[in-house]
């Protein structure tokens, strides 16, 4: 011991192994690996806040987040805490003006100021609808092959003539090498050695889709409604995008007329005046007559209202709708305001479920709360999921 | 490492020697800035991964960036000491930092709550932090990481709520008590027992009964849950204690910060006075490194909401040894923490010189300068002191069914605690303790409150 205490220190050799790795960054990405299954748990409150309907699944959704804040036991604020400064000041000089929001200024204290301070995450919607599907324990659907036929060109074989932007270099190489190995003098190249690729016209199952989303903007349908709605058609959205490999929407908004809306205008629409369903259901009529063929797409409906329909235009919407029917895939009606429970069914879901007796591919969602309208996504790609196993049988 | 440093280090240390600094042999390792940076994070240079580390490395990477923090030096004390000074540093700041680091380690050979640390852990800490991140990572191969951070997430939770006084090493409590003669063993014989004779005096009274644990009020919590939680596993246990172990080593670093620190910026500035050896400009430029490092504003401000030890220990070192003499000095350092150090030598005097002063803090931001008040000041510089700086909580009870109680000492801390981040901490807890968990406090009204974890809706009712 005596050895050891005498005055000796001694320097190391200078270490350059520090700078390799950092246990900070370390911990840092495992924060923020955190942080991503925190965000992950409330997807579908990011779901909700997500400023994009359409476009593709590369898309990213900016969510900003605090930092996660390590929890210990600490006091409760006081009305008044008290500090120690330094400098040149006189009782009762004030150091700093109170603020109107109560936040705490950076004095003493260590935790404090942490927790406070937000950054912000990307996610891919991709990655958010693999989660979301996932939360919903929803089935894989694959993509999916309709009876209905379109035609495609596909690649099969060589041909001596074509299009120069065709031309097989690999394959007239190799003929070049051929003819080579049996006439050594001849040329490099001569026009016999090009091989130009071919295609055929083949029919192909169709994989396009149209949706519709047409929402009820009248007067009686609050802004919290409006966003169950647009909740449930952005994952529907999503969701369908899953399946075909090319999808076009249509905005379709209505009150005693109909209109067609771009995407970015539709959630902003709003007008005065009553319920006519009708309008909405002839507008898309009108639509798909005029730019979707019924026998190239597959079409998707989907339509958010109070129900308070008009009772004079009972007949026109069941006419209406009865037209459509045959030629949708699938029409999802949300009844946004309605509870599971009542009993009371509204002008519109009347008309909807008279075509579900029918024997359509009809079902109504009720979507007075958050909670509903995940049911009815999980409900509605259920269906769809048990549809394709049917086809596939 | 330098060669002129090296050949200043020794001679400084000579120096020191002849002054009187008695310490064990320092290493020193000249690390680049990032290194400084994560040591300063995480308070050891190896130290066990968890997330929260993470968090406040971004914050200590965003201060670097804007310049407001520049670290010098850290050192460890142990035998030998070790001392990491970062390389970007010149050869001036060095010296300085050599100097003032043959401070530190002077105060921690000597200072009675660094000793019985080092007595208790042993004189190797950094080696040891090193092993315990070693332990811990290999607890993530094998259980997972998602359990080993939830492990860690209560322990580290609860790093200040250890009980220094009862040391590191304790044995269990004992799990019987003698039933003291001439107690009546129950209610009902005390009443009853006497009236009827004929009833035959009951089996001879048991000379022992199970204790109640804890017999008192347990403020180590860290130990406790160790120690009693139900269905701890082995290796959760063993990061418990490896946490708790390094509290031991932080506590009386935290606790002894100011002298600590002005003990060392005392010898960084005296042993530079007196170091002939020093060519005059790398004096100078030393000095110029000593005025930034212990001046009580940041930057041009005029008026400091907070005071730094530096300092402010480095004015009451100077003023001891100027009316005390050094051998005072000396045993004051070796006797006193931060508490009996400040309210001892913190005279009215020496305030007014420093121009210290106590304010008060509004809840919406108000700062206003209250009367000076010699008291008042001191006990607001040693406000986020008071044990670990952590609110007062003990375990109260350990009831039969495994189901822990602790309670908060609100009357000695003025207020309840913080409800919503109490709750957080209970549910760690509660993930390691596995049965349900309860703390009482009281709310902003000063009504009793409980808050409970992991109990089922009847225990709730019931235990109303």
């Amino acid at each position: 011991m005596s050895e050891r205490n005498q005055y000796h220190s001694t320097t190391s050799a200078d270490t350059r192994w520090y700078g390799l790795f950092s246990r900070g960054s370390r911990d840092w990405l495992r924060h923020n690996e955190k942080v991503r299954e925190a965000v992950r748990d409330h997807v579908m409150d990011i779901a909700a806040e997500a400023d994009v309907l359409s476009g593709s699944g590369e898309r990213r959704v900016q969510v900003p987040v605090r930092f996660l804040e390590h929890h210990r036991f600490k006091l409760a604020k006081g009305k008044q805490s008290k500090g120690v400064g330094q400098g040149k000041v006189q009782p009762g000089d004030v150091l700093r003006q109170g603020q109107a929001q109560g936040e705490e200024g950076g004095k003493s204290g260590s935790g404090s100021g942490e927790g406070g301070l937000e950054f912000v995450l990307e996610f891919k919607v991709d990655e958010l609808v693999e989660w979301l599907w996932e939360e919903l324990e929803l089935p894989n659907l694959e993509p999916r092959a309709n009876t209905i036929d379109e035609d495609d060109f596909t690649r099969a074989g060589w041909d001596k003539k074509g299009a120069r932007a065709r031309l097989d270099r690999r394959r007239s190489m190799k003929e070049s090498i051929k003819r080579r190995a049996v006439q050594p003098e001849g040329p490099i190249f001569t026009n016999e050695d090009l091989r130009y690729r071919q295609l055929v016209r083949r029919p192909r199952p169709s994989t396009n889709a149209v949706v519709f989303f047409a929402l009820d903007v009248s007067s009686s349908v609050t802004e919290r409604e409006r966003r169950l709605a647009k909740t449930f058609f952005f994952w529907a959205l999503q969701g369908l995008r899953r399946e075909y490999e090319r999808i076009e929407t249509v905005f379709v908004a209505h009150t005693v007329r109909a209109w067609e809306f771009p995407e970015q205008e539709f959630f902003q629409a709003r007008a005065q005046g009553g319920t006519v369903a009708s309008t909405a259901f002839n507008k898309v009529l009108e639509v798909i007559n005029e730019r979707y063929d019924p026998g190239r797409y597959n079409v998707y409906l989907f339509y958010a209202s109070d129900g308070e329909n008009f009772a004079d235009d009972r007949q026109p919407a069941g006419a209406a709708l009865e037209k459509l029917c045959p030629m949708s895939s699938f029409i999802g009606y949300l009844e946004t305001g309605r509870t599971v429970q009542s009993d009371y069914q509204t002008e519109t879901s009347r008309l909807f479920q008279r075509a579900a007796l029918k024997g359509f591919p009809v079902a109504t969602y009720p979507l007075a709360e958050e909670g509903h309208v995940w049911a009815a996504i999980r409900h509605f790609f259920r269906r769809q999921a048990a549809e394709q196993e049917e086809v596939q049988v | 490492m330098n060669e002129k440093l090296k050949e200043y280090t020794e001679r400084l240390e000579a120096l020191g020697k002849e002054l009187g600094l008695d310490y064990y042999p320092v290493d020193f390792q000249l690390v680049p800035p990032a290194f400084m940076m994560e040591v300063a994070v995480y308070g050891l240079p190896v130290r066990m991964p968890h997330w929260s580390f993470g968090v406040r490395y971004i914050y200590q990477l965003v201060q670097h960036r804007m310049g407001a923090s520049k670290i010098f030096e850290v050192v460890y004390p142990g035998n030998p000491g070790r001392a990491y000074l970062a390389d970007t540093n010149t050869v001036e700041e060095n010296t300085l930092v050599v100097a003032h680091v043959l401070g530190h380690a002077d105060f921690s050979k000597n200072n009675l709550l660094f000793r019985r640390g080092q007595e208790e852990i042993g004189y190797h800490i950094v080696e040891q932090a090193a092993a315990h991140a070693g332990q811990i990572s290999n607890a993530i191969t094998e259980h997972g990481q998602e359990r080993v951070e939830a492990v860690l997430d209560a322990a580290l939770g609860l790093e200040q709520h250890i009980d220094i006084h009862k040391g590191l090493r304790r044995p269990r409590y004992p799990e019987w008590e003698e039933v003291p003669s001439g107690e009546v063993e129950d209610e009902f014989q005390a009443r009853y027992g006497k009236l009827l004779e004929e009833v035959p005096a009951s089996e001879p009274r048991p000379s022992r009964r199970r204790a109640a644990i804890p017999p008192h009020p347990e403020h180590d919590l860290l130990w406790f849950i160790a120690q009693y939680a139900p269905e701890l596993e082995d290796w959760e246990r063993d990061i418990f204690l490896m946490v708790r172990e390094e509290s031991f080593y932080f506590y009386p670093v935290f606790a002894c910060q100011i002298m600590n620190e002005g003990w060392a910026s005392y010898w960084h500035a005296r042993l530079l006075r007196e170091a002939d050896f020093l060519p005059p400009d790398l004096y100078v430029q030393s000095a110029k490194t000593h005025s930034d490092v212990v001046r009580p504003y940041a930057g041009e401000q005029q008026v400091a909401l907070s005071i730094n030890p530096y300092h402010l220990g480095f004015s009451l070192w100077e003023e001891i040894v100027k009316n005390q003499g050094l051998e005072a000095a000396r045993s004051i350092m070796e006797q006193d923490d931060d508490f009996s150090f400040i309210r001892n030598h913190l005279t009215e005097q020496m305030a007014r010189d420093l121009d210290l002063f106590d304010f008060s803090a509004r809840r919406d931001g108000r700062i206003i300068v209250d009367e000076f008040d010699i008291d008042a000041i001191r006990e607001a510089v040693l406000l986020h002191k008071f044990n670990f700086g952590a609110p007062r909580v003990a375990v109260t009870d350990l009831r039969n069914d495994g189901t822990l109680e602790l309670r908060h000492f609100s009357e000695i801390d003025g207020r309840g605690l913080d409800l919503s981040s109490a709750r957080k901490v209970l549910e760690y807890i509660h993930r390691v303790w596995r049965r349900p968990v309860q703390v009482e406090t009281i709310d902003a009204n000063g009504e009793k409150e409980i808050i409970r974890e992991g109990f089922g809706p009847r225990e709730v009712s019931a235990s109303r």
